[in-house]
């Protein structure tokens, strides 16, 4: 999971104030320390965490620096370019430029390059590139000319690729796109033709790159929003001059319209981007982090003064030019698991930083706004919802304005002015925007925290109402609904959401039995699957002869009740209190919601454990008591509109067991419990044989039956065809 | 349409046999059953599964290994110890060869189709080679060798497992050196062949798991267990775009009450049969490109020939059974009802007569006069033919003796409509005309197939007024003779899909094929040219529910009195067609079967096409018209053949 922490600036940097922006930002030998070059004469070098520069040197008044300053990480020095052509080196010491080692070279210079473990390489604009120290050797050698006339490189990335630096650079000419590979251990020069899908008019605006054992994975964002990926061999396959390279799409919509500035796309590891550009057509231009794997978006944050659209990622920091400053984002990328793309995994998060929609719908890309030229453009791909969506569009633009004023209402309006907006949105609001939803409802949990006071229960219930959302959309809402102790809202949640962890269930499970019947006095409980046994219970009891077989059960069997004497002593009791439900209806009703909630036996077992004993007692005593009301019945199906279902009963009653043997063995209130629990399996059991005996008969009844319906072997019958 | 008193018959006491071995042919898309009393079926998947040729059975030719060898030679092996080919042309075997190595229990075909290798009950495993007309005994294996052969299926390996003695019921050698092995354990297991290790086991029934098929592409298997159930097993990918593949059981399948004796898997179905006589072939959803009718389950309980043959004048019905013919008189009534009603008898139906057959061998037809006074049937050796006395109550029978030598098998039999002529269809495709006179016969002509042709004919039809004579094998067209001239008078186009029933209407010779893909023609003899109602339905098609039948017409016949009317049915369902209404297009409503009770007149006459189709008697062995007013229907519910099966494995129903 990829998160964008709380951004700062470094002091007191107005860096010429151009609008174009830097010439790069460029890591030091120490860890922290950075050297951004600004466009015109000055490089300073930084250190990040104090916020502060460290030094700041400039060229001379007419002399103008053309390349970024980089840091020989061999020797220590740093290097910078001024005037296309003079080679500056000096030391951490030195304070004049003016006086420090100058090289001036044949060739105008396009970009040195300098990383960890290995000597800085020098790109001429020719094409050529050398190694620093056989360029300092000589340095009014010939540099030869690679790139044809009109060639013009767009982008540079050098790597180390098995302790080879590996020098990579994309080069355009009258639209068509090369690249070049240089390797500088065996002097080989490789150079690609880009196919970039010229077709669709598309410009390809920003490249990235990372490489792996073979490959270079060569990165671009197109005009037309979205981001491709090439492979590039590092390691030549044939001798083939002029090779062609395909893109393969890899994320769509990530940004749509191009500013001024353009859009940049960084790579922060195999599976983040960085891309930063606008959202939408008309939106500020937005940082976010794109996880490519699962292709979700993880992160956003707006940045309202607009940027220069440049974007570098060192060692957990980005740097970007934001207004006038510069601003570094600390940036993590945890390992991508599908479960963090989904935004399951667990990570807190700092309010006020969510601007963008944070949960990915499947539906729509959240990259670009409902009903713009794009978003039509992208619903080809998707074969469901279609015809819907692009027939209301304009409902579409004035829902999402109702949710972002609703968005805006929720972080300081009061909870009348909420639910006044949040009436409004959802007279607007359809199925399709369930993330609009996951949004409010996140919004109004993060306020909620933050102001302990704050808990707007009938916005939330009427959110949860809209039966769009799940546990995944809004994981805060039943963690805040267990900690008020809202049982209402949580027998709605499990109700409603299909996909409730097992650890939640049983913790509302945990509260269902331990709150107190009191406390559930005043609640208002959907009382649907629970049917009035105490009502019915009283003529039962009339009616109940102690002798009658209920499906097989007595529990004064005497075959069976040999195992315990005491129970033999009051078995009047045993009967009664199987008669009358040890819970009040509306726990019943909580309980069953439980009961109906979806689970894996795996994942609950574990959690079953941490259930005190008493409450497990309880439980289970209601449990046995939907059991003996089942089995009252020939279908074995509970009265009432919505009852649990004998296999959910028999399987939690398994549950519970398998999760408590010991626990529940060495209760005594327990003991009696089990002791019915067996005999009635044991009973069902001698039942289930006796059928099976006598199915024989009933087969020949059955054939007697049939019989006497068959109409003999001979017939003489009137037909008349029509 | 008109009302009729129907004799509904259900005394037809027939049990077919149990299903043994299937074995199918991808070459032609043929599939061979092989049943308990010997019989071996051809069905003609492309064909409409109809079953077009057969083998008839014989008492101590217990078949337990059938197969298909260098493409379409069909070969069969049993407990006589004897391997046996089949002349799928003139439909008679070939030749059986002793194998001398006991009952044999297992046959299989090498993957180049030239060799047949066989497990015999002495253990011995032998090499037969196929050579152009016959097999060569080419070598003995030893026990211990045979595993080295690189694919075969032998059956009765023993090995134990555990203290039960398992039975391994058959085995399947992939190419992979995977041995897929089925057993009474109820076990599915996969062993590696170089290591002899186990790799997989599933268990899949509590009873036997008795059979085994591998499909060609050797990316999907079934097989058959002792509770009626086929489960489906694939080779699939253990992940999505991952190499690595695992078999997987896919789909089980319960379309048997008992033991499902053998399993076929064709390119698109799994076929399976067993005790409980159906054929069953179950098309595979993926593989079937268009879900039209062929994608349907079939279950084929009956065969698709008539066993049932009728006296009309004496009200007589001949039953076939494998070793014995049964003669039933019909019953009377005098009471008249409306209908639906069933009539009192004055007089129930009489048992007349129960003819044993000399010999080890199956019938292969009968017949009964029209005027009910000759009997004559035939097996794979001998012919008979009985005259029969009717004095008062009792029935003499006498046996006319000294039949000519040619007259030694039969394909099918038929008496003239004044019963004095026999016709009699053998398998070398010779036509025998025999002139019947009281007690004795005279043999008048043979009609010699055309030159170069061996394809035997099974289907006869005679014209009411004697004159003519058609006939129609497997796949070539009908020829029609003229009886009085003797010579051949025209053939009838071939047509795709072999002909079902055939039938001459009086007065006017027009001849009615049907055909197994349900269409029907009439084609006139006299005018040697189809009709001008046949070219219509030809023209605008048969309703696309009439197509979609499953079972074959096997039976064609027309009303004395209204020349207009052919009477056709199949086994479930029997349908007058009134050639003089309209046809049905798609959009009218086929079967009609509720009576027009408060419709106006006008609404009737517009919806009235020219199929009148009933389905009230099902399964329908033989329908026919004994008079203008009088419907014979014989009747054979599935209930009475369950009733006369061994019980199948018991299950538990309650306490599961």
């Amino acid at each position: 999971m990829a998160a964008l922490e709380e951004e700062f600036t470094l002091s007191a940097v107005t860096l010429g104030a151009r609008p174009d922006g830097l010439l790069g930002v460029e890591e030091s030998d120490k860890t922290d320390h950075f050297l951004v070059t600004d466009r015109s004469r000055t490089v300073i070098l930084y250190k990040v965490s104090d916020q502060k520069p460290l030094g700041s040197w400039s060229v001379k008044q007419g002399q103008i620096i053309t390349c970024p300053a980089v840091c020989n990480f061999q020797t220590g020095e740093h290097i910078v370019v001024h005037d296309n052509k003079v080679l500056r080196i000096w030391n951490h010491e030195d304070v004049n430029l003016d006086k420090v080692f100058k090289a001036t070279l044949s060739a105008e210079v396009h970009r040195v390059h300098s990383i960890q473990g290995t000597e800085p390489v020098v790109l001429f604009k020719s094409g050529a590139a050398r190694g620093l120290e056989a360029l300092l050797a000589e340095p009014q050698q010939k540099i030869e000319t690679v790139l044809s006339d009109g060639e013009v490189i767009k982008w540079t990335k050098f790597f180390v690729v098995y302790r080879h630096p590996v020098l990579v650079f994309i080069t355009e000419k009258d639209g068509n796109h090369f690249a070049y590979v240089q390797m500088f251990n065996s002097r080989n020069l490789s150079k690609y033709t880009l196919l970039l899908g010229q077709e669709d008019n598309s410009v390809t605006l920003s490249f990235t790159a990372y490489v792996d054992r073979k490959f270079i994975f060569l990165m671009s964002l197109s005009s037309d929003g979205c981001i491709y990926e090439t492979l590039i061999p590092i390691y030549p396959s044939d001798t083939e001059k002029n090779q062609r390279l395909v893109r393969s799409l890899l994320l769509k919509a990530v940004v749509s319209g191009i500013p001024p500035n353009g859009v940049t796309l960084t790579i922060l590891d195999q599976d983040h981007v960085a891309v930063l550009g606008p959202p939408r057509p008309s939106s500020k231009e937005c940082l976010s982090i794109w996880n490519i794997k699962f292709q979700t978006l993880q992160t956003s944050k707006e940045l309202p003064q607009g940027t220069s659209g440049q974007l570098w990622y060192y060692g957990e920091h980005l740097f970007m030019l934001h207004g006038k400053c510069l601003t570094v984002v600390p940036c993590k990328c945890g390992v991508s698991s599908l479960a963090g793309a989904l935004g399951k995994l667990k990570h807190t998060q700092d309010p006020g930083t969510q601007t963008m929609p944070h949960h990915v719908n499947w539906e729509i890309s959240p990259g670009c706004g409902p009903g713009s030229q794009n978003s039509v453009q992208l619903r080809r791909t998707l074969r469901r919802k279609k015809n819907e969506v692009s027939l209301q569009p304009e409902v579409a633009v004035s829902e999402a304005a109702v949710s972002e004023q609703l968005l805006s209402t929720i972080k300081n309006g009061s909870e009348k002015h909420i639910e006044v907006e949040l009436r409004k949105f959802l007279a607007k609001w359809t199925p399709d925007s369930h993330t609009a939803v996951g949004d409010i409802i996140t919004g109004l949990l993060e306020r909620s925290k933050a102001e302990p006071s704050f808990y707007p229960r009938n916005c939330l219930i009427q959110l949860v109402q809209t039966h769009v959302l799940s546990y995944s959309l809004c994981p805060g809402l039943m963690d805040t609904a267990l900690e008020k102790t809202d049982v209402q809202m949580l027998q709605l949640c499990l109700q409603q959401f299909p996909d409730i962890p097992e650890s939640v269930t049983c913790a509302c499970l945990k509260l269902f039995l331990s709150i107190g019947d009191d406390s559930l006095q005043g609640i208002n409980i959907n009382m649907e699957s629970v049917f009035d046994y105490s009502n019915t219970e009283q003529e039962e009891k009339m009616e109940e002869q102690p002798e009658i077989l209920r499906n097989g059960f007595n529990p004064e069997d005497s075959n069976c009740s040999n195992c315990n004497q005491e129970l033999n002593e009051k078995p009047r009791d045993s009967t009664e209190e199987t008669a009358s439900c040890p819970v009040i209806p509306k726990r019943a009703a909580l309980l069953n919601a439980v009961l109906h909630a979806a689970y894996s036996e795996t994942f609950l077992l574990p959690h079953l454990k941490d259930i005190p004993a008493q409450d497990i007692t309880l439980f289970l005593q209601y449990l046995y008591f939907l059991y003996l009301k089942c089995s009252e019945n020939a279908t074995m199906t509970l009265p009432g509109k919505h009852p649990p279902t004998l296999s959910q009963i028999m399987d939690w009653i398994c549950l519970l067991l398998d999760a408590n043997f010991t626990v529940v063995l060495m209760i005594p209130e327990a003991k009696r419990l089990l002791i019915n629990l067996y005999k009635f399996v044991k009973s069902q059991i001698s039942v289930y044989s006796e059928l099976n005996k006598i199915e024989v008969s009933f087969r020949e009844l059955q054939k007697l039956n049939q019989e006497k319906n068959s109409r003999g072997l001979y017939s003489i019958e009137v037909l008349e065809l029509f | 349409m008109g009302e009729f008193k129907v004799h509904r018959v259900r005394f037809f006491n027939y049990v077919p046999p149990g299903i043994r071995c299937v074995a199918y042919n991808n070459q032609s898309n043929r599939l061979a059953v092989s049943r308990t009393d010997g019989t071996v079926e051809i069905y003609n998947l492309s064909a409409n599964y109809f079953q077009e040729k057969f083998f008839p059975g014989h008492e101590s030719r217990a078949t337990e290994a059938l197969c298909w060898a260098q493409g379409q030679r069909l070969f069969s092996a049993g407990l006589n110890g004897e391997i046996l080919e089949y002349d799928l042309q003139a439909l008679n075997i070939k030749y059986a060869m002793d194998a001398f190595g006991g009952p044999i229990w297992s046959m299989i075909a090498s993957p180049s189709g030239s060799q047949l290798l066989i497990g015999c009950e002495d253990g011995s495993v032998k090499l037969f080679q196929i050579t152009p007309d016959k097999i060569q005994f080419e070598r003995n294996f030893d026990r211990q060798k045979s595993s080295a052969i690189r694919k075969m299926i032998v059956d009765r390996q023993y090995m134990s497992v555990s203290k039960r003695k398992c039975i391994v019921w058959g085995v399947a050698f992939l190419s992979d050196g995977t041995v897929i092995s089925v057993d009474s354990a109820g076990k599915v297991q996969f062993w590696d062949s170089a290591t002899g290790t186990l790799i997989k086991s599933h268990l899949i029934a509590n009873a036997d798991v008795q059979s085994i098929a591998v499909a060609d592409q050797e990316d999907s298997f079934v097989v058959g267990t002792a509770e009626g159930t086929v489960f489906h097993f694939q080779l699939v990918s253990v992940t999505s775009n991952s190499t690595e593949k695992q078999w997987v059981r896919t789909k089980p399948f319960q379309h048997h009450t008992h033991d499902v004796r053998s399993v076929a898997h064709s390119p698109t179905a799994l076929i399976s049969g067993g005790t409980d006589t159906h054929l069953v072939i179950r098309p595979l959803m993926e593989k079937v490109e268009v879900k039209n009718y062929d994608a349907a389950l079939r279950k084929i309980t009956f065969p698709h020939r008539r066993l049932i043959s009728c006296s009309k004048k004496k009200q007589l019905l001949l039953f076939q059974f494998a070793h014995h013919l049964e003669l039933w008189r019909l019953g009377s009534t005098v009471a008249t009802g409306k209908n639906g009603d069933t009539l009192p008898l004055s007089k129930n139906a009489d048992h007349l007569l129960h003819l044993k057959t000399k010999g080890p061998e199956n019938i292969i037809c009968s017949s009964v006069s029209p005027c009910g006074s000759w009997i004559a049937y035939s097996t794979a050796c001998r012919f008979f033919l009985y005259r029969l006395n009717y004095e008062h109550d009792n029935i003499s029978l006498k046996r006319v003796s000294k039949m000519p030598a040619f007259l030694h098998s039969a394909l099918q039999i038929l008496f003239s409509e004044d019963s004095t002529k026999l016709f009699v269809a053998s398998n070398q495709g010779c036509l025998h005309v025999i002139q019947l006179l009281e007690g004795s016969f005279k043999h008048l002509h043979t009609f010699q197939p055309q030159s170069g042709t061996v394809e035997a004919m099974c289907l006869l039809a005679v014209s009411p007024d004697g004159n003519w004579l058609a006939a129609s094998g497997t796949s070539a067209g009908v020829h029609v003779y003229n009886v009085k001239h003797l010579k051949l008078h025209c053939t009838v186009p071939a047509y795709n899909f072999p002909v079902t029933a055939l039938a001459i209407a009086p007065n006017t010779n027009y001849l009615v094929i049907a055909h197994s893909d349900q269409q029907v023609f009439e084609y006139s003899i006299p005018d040697k040219q189809y009709t001008e109602w046949s070219r219509n339905v030809q023209k605008q098609g048969l309703h696309h529910l009439w197509l979609q039948r499953d079972t074959p017409i096997t039976h064609i016949s027309f009303h004395p009195k209204r020349p207009m009317h052919i009477l056709l049915h199949d086994a479930y369902m029997f349908c007058i067609i009134d050639k003089s209404l309209p046809l049905p297009n798609d959009k009218t409503v086929l079967y009609n079967p509720l009576p027009p009770k408060n419709e106006s007149d006008v609404f009737r006459r517009r919806t009235a096409h020219a199929f009148k189709i009933s389905k009230i008697y099902k399964p329908l062995l033989f329908l026919d018209l004994l008079d203008e007013r009088t419907l014979v229907a014989v009747e054979r519910p599935l209930d009475d053949i369950i009733a006369q099966l061994p019980p199948p494995i018991k299950k538990k129903k309650f306490g599961t």
